[in-house]
């Protein structure tokens, strides 16, 4: 086979290709016609199929695929749609919890003593010439405050904390080792009513002051101002337990 | 010569009138389509062999088209239909090719 082979094979092609009136050859020219008509059908039938032209197993394919994607696209619309909560709430959280943590500072600062406190509460003054008032009696006057709920308590500028102490030294009194001036000036932060009732009541702080010798005026007021506070003592002992107990 | 123009102008005819495919042939048309194609270019290799036979061309063609479209049915009735069309439409495609590269052989010695 060399190339004149190749040559010899388009003239055998142009040969045919020459128009013989035979009958076969009308007949293969009528196939080749209905051939065109059927695939220019057909390609249109295809681009503009819709449906409805499709067979049974075919719209299962479709509804099989469409119904895959949906799911898909749900999954990511959850996917998301918890994304965007977690964030919303992320932001939602901290600022909550930032203000609860803010609210728990105070608290406890005041409770603690590290801030300054005001509030409508109470202010006892003792006046007692003959000295007679000690250590005890102040005691019994802080017990006496905190069992009415007092929240702030005062003693002459010394802010009164869970571990405060009083002493007695040579008539003066000393609280958390500060020496009180007399007359003993007491603020109280709490309910007013309550805690000017506990000072009252007969065998009370006012009572037994009155046997010592002294006077307690108690005065209920609206908005009382305690600027003390106190120092906290560096702990060395004791160390905070991960979780509080219970 | 002929049979190419009236490709040609079948293509042309089925474009512009659009014709409606009846429901029934549908699922028939594109495998008899390929089909045919085939025998086409079976035709012309057989052309360029030197043994074209006008009728042996539309026997073949006719009978393409026949088994074809009866494959499909079959296929359909017995609940196979898309996996034998698939198969018909690969053997026929390979048998395209086959042809397709011995005409190419023949004319571009290639």
């Amino acid at each position: 086979m060399g190339s004149a082979d190749g040559v010899a094979a388009w003239r055998r092609l142009v040969r045919m290709g020459r128009p013989r009136l035979t009958k076969a050859n009308v007949l293969a020219a009528l196939l080749a016609t209905l051939l065109g008509v059927s695939i220019a059908t057909q390609v249109q039938l295809t681009n503009a199929r819709g449906l409805e032209d499709l067979s049974q197993s075919e719209l299962v394919n479709v509804l099989d695929d469409v119904s895959l994607r949906a799911s898909r696209l749900d999954q990511q619309v959850r996917e998301l749609e918890t994304t965007r909560d977690r964030l919303k709430n992320g932001t939602d959280d901290a600022t909550e919890a930032i203000a609860q943590a803010q609210k728990r500072v105070d608290t406890l600062g005041i409770l603690a003593g590290s801030l300054p406190a005001h509030g409508p509460g109470i202010q006892v003054m003792i006046s007692d010439p003959e000295r007679q008032v000690t250590g005890p009696v102040v005691i019994d006057l802080i017990q006496e405050l905190r069992d009415a709920g007092a929240e702030v308590i005062d003693i002459g500028g010394v802010r009164v904390v869970a571990s405060s102490f009083v002493e007695t030294r040579d008539d003066a009194i000393l609280v958390d080792g500060h020496q009180v001036q007399r007359p003993i000036q007491v603020k109280a932060i709490g309910d007013s009513k309550t805690l000017a009732s506990a000072m009252t009541i007969p065998g009370g702080v006012v009572e037994t002051m009155r046997q010592k010798g002294g006077t307690a005026v108690v005065t209920e007021v609206d908005d009382i101002r305690v600027t003390s506070i106190h120092h906290r003592t560096p702990l060395v002992h004791a160390t905070p337990t991960e979780q509080p107990p219970g | 010569m002929i049979p190419a123009i009236g490709l040609l102008v079948g293509l042309l005819v089925g474009l512009l009138l659009d014709p409606a495919v009846p429901l029934w042939l549908q699922p028939y048309l594109p495998i008899a389509i390929i089909a045919a194609l085939d025998a086409v270019f079976g035709a012309v290799r057989a052309v360029l062999d030197g043994i074209f036979n006008d009728k042996v061309f539309v026997v073949s063609f006719l009978s393409n088209v026949v088994v074809a479209a009866l494959i499909v049915f079959l296929g359909d009735q017995l609940g196979v239909g898309t996996q034998l069309s698939t198969g018909v439409v690969v053997v026929l495609g390979v048998r395209i090719f086959s042809n397709v590269a011995s005409i190419r052989r023949h004319l571009f010695r290639a």
